[in-house]
């Protein structure tokens, strides 16, 4: 007992001291992520719009594939990675083995699946009509999906965040096409990796420390876009009194 | 002159015919009303002349320019459809009503003047910082009609624009589409199941039945023509065709069918088409004794929920529509299935 509280104690001494190591480890993680993020957006925006836009044939089970696929067993396709990234593999020409590259591509291909589902999902139950009102309002195709697209926001943000937090939390992958590596040189240690590593061997002030960022962090990174999406409906409603109030002032001059 | 001709057009969904072999034309500044059973398709001639439903065969010019349903963005931008379902926009009644001129590249200080212009056009100032989708239904019907009208296309087609609305916010949209077409001289193509403004506002009617135009013309003549054409009239609310036989009385009794005998206060023989205004008929629990010459007891097969009113429709044996306020549903406990008696003067019955 009276070591989980010293080690508790010593997280927080790091913590508060801002150790080097510690928010090395941690920007890492969120330029990782945040990467691996904004690849996933890039190809799993246009993926989930093109199914749940068109209607084609086996788009179910396209969807029930995507559905499945979130829950592959991080190591399963952390162990396909692997043998796709090593030397012999059929991407080991990239020699991305044990580099940030492999990890970012690693958690950008982990989270398409969630990504597309939540979106697809979002997408779909936007009114149909919207498409069509926005062509009858002079829209080409690409700006009526555009349309789409917005009246979609809430869920593709939501998707977009459910994704970060599985990204940045995920240990099996990142492990097993990262390695885990600290020190001089490619660096590739993350916050989840670390504390899996401390714990082996008895770092546990680090482990603890690297534990509760990782709370802080998911938190305050939901937390704000909460309170950014939260605000702009506060700035949209705030605005009807004052324009009521200006109107009134106008009418009395 | 004419905005746009339907030579032959047909449309099929596989081996289902919407649209046979139709032929139509549109002209400049006219108000054209289509007057249909559902499923005549009303609908489907409205979608392909806003070019967003391709014909399956015939041909469509717009302006004297033949149509080439690969590539509608430009005749797009030159028509617009205001459907039946209001559908906005989730944002803001102004980013509503401002999208197409965006996309039309509007400068923003145009924008602000014609979004203004035609809040005012449907009633609604100030309302641009409100939220669309919070508006009530009527009000929300009066947005899209402004979103549409802003565009000030060459031509403007309303797919039942006042079906769902109550007598106050229908009013205003047929004032509105009286004044554009009068003043802008906009063209306008519009379906309706309503028979006031079926004889009311356009310049011509084209009746139509099972994917086909039966008849084109003034109200006048396509009215004069009722016994040919009684299914595309039978759509209409309250509408019903029958014959008719004179009383000592000096009214007339009009055999609807089903055992339904309206009497009218009009000395009648032979076919006849009638109409009754649904707001005209009294709804209650018991038989009322009063002066009124028609009373019929039915169930509600229907309820509808509009603004601050309720359209409800009653199958006496022939199915009556009768429009009554949210407090007297409330007041009568009403609900579906629920047993009422409908009443009407015999002056009421207006005959077509």
């Amino acid at each position: 007992m009276a070591d989980i509280l010293s080690d508790t104690l010593q997280a927080f001494q790091l913590i508060l001291s801002g150790d080097p190591t510690i928010y090395g480890i941690v920007s890492r993680s969120l330029f990782f992520s945040g990467t691996a993020i904004i690849l996933a957006i890039l190809w799993g925006t246009p993926l989930s719009m093109f199914i749940a836009m068109k209607e084609f044939r086996g788009k179910t089970i396209i969807k029930t594939f995507f559905n499945t696929l979130i829950g592959l067993p991080t190591v399963v396709l952390g162990l396909i990675l692997f043998l796709s990234f090593s030397r012999g593999g059929p991407l080991g020409f990239l020699g991305l083995l044990y580099t940030p590259g492999a990890i970012m591509i690693g958690q950008a291909i982990l989270v398409t699946p969630i990504l597309v589902s939540i979106g697809v999902s979002a997408i779909e139950s936007v009114d149909p009509e919207i498409m069509n009102l926005a062509q009858t309002l002079g829209a080409s195709e690409s700006q009526a999906q555009i349309a789409v697209l917005k009246e979609a926001i809430n869920g593709i943000i939501l998707s977009d965040l459910a994704s970060f937090n599985r990204a940045i939390g995920e240990l099996g992958v990142v492990l097993m096409v990262g390695g885990n590596i600290e020190g001089g040189g490619i660096q590739t240690a993350v916050m989840t990796t670390s504390i899996a590593r401390d714990v082996q061997i008895s770092e546990f002030g680090l482990a603890i420390a690297l534990g509760i960022l990782l709370v802080l962090i998911l938190f305050a990174i939901n937390m704000i876009v909460v309170v950014a999406r939260k605000g702009y409906y506060i700035v949209e409603l705030a605005k009807p009194p004052f324009a009521r109030f200006k109107r009134r002032r106008e009418n009395k001059q | 002159m004419i905005v746009a001709e339907l030579t032959d057009v047909t449309k099929a969904y596989g081996a289902k015919v919407v649209l046979d072999a139709v032929n139509l034309q549109i002209h400049e500044g006219e108000i054209l009303a289509l007057l249909g059973p559902n499923g005549s398709g009303k609908t489907t001639i409205l979608k392909i002349l806003a070019f967003i439903e391709n014909p399956t065969g015939g041909e469509v010019t717009f302006q004297g320019e033949k149509v080439h349903f690969k590539n509608t963005e430009k005749v797009r931008l030159q028509s617009t459809l205001v459907f039946q379902k209001t559908t906005v926009f989730g944002t803001s009644v102004y980013n509503n009503i401002a999208y197409g001129l965006k996309l039309r590249k509007v400068p923003k200080e145009t924008r602000n003047r014609e979004v203004k212009k035609a809040l005012e056009l449907v009633k609604l100032e100030g309302f641009e910082k409100r939220n669309a989708r919070k508006l009530s239904g009527g009000e929300q019907q009066r947005v899209a009609i402004a979103r549409a009208l802003v565009l000030k296309t060459r031509l403007l087609l309303l797919d039942e624009p006042t079906a769902n609305l109550d007598p106050k916010n229908a009013g205003i949209l047929e004032e509105v589409i009286d004044t554009v077409n009068r003043q802008n001289k906009i063209t306008i193509v519009m379906a309706t199941h309503n028979m006031f403004q079926a004889r009311k506002l356009p310049h011509r009617i084209a009746l139509m039945d099972e994917g086909k135009i039966t008849e084109v013309g003034t109200p006048a003549e396509v009215f004069g023509k009722l016994s040919k054409n009684l299914a595309s009239f039978a759509a209409v609310d309250n509408t019903f065709t029958g014959t008719a036989k004179a009383t000592a009385s000096g009214t007339s009794k009009v055999d609807v069918g089903n055992g339904v005998q309206i009497e009218v206060a009009a000395q009648k023989q032979g076919a006849t088409a009638i109409f009754i205004n649904p707001q005209d008929i009294i709804l209650s629990k018991t038989a009322v004794k009063s002066s009124a010459r028609n009373v019929f007891g039915g169930k509600i097969t229907e309820i509808t929920d509009l603004d601050s009113l309720v359209k409800l429709k009653v199958n006496v044996g022939k199915p009556f529509v009768v429009q009554i306020t949210k407090q007297s549903f409330n007041d009568l406990g009403l609900c579906l299935n629920a047993e009422v008696f409908i009443t009407f003067k015999a002056s009421s019955v207006q005959v077509l």
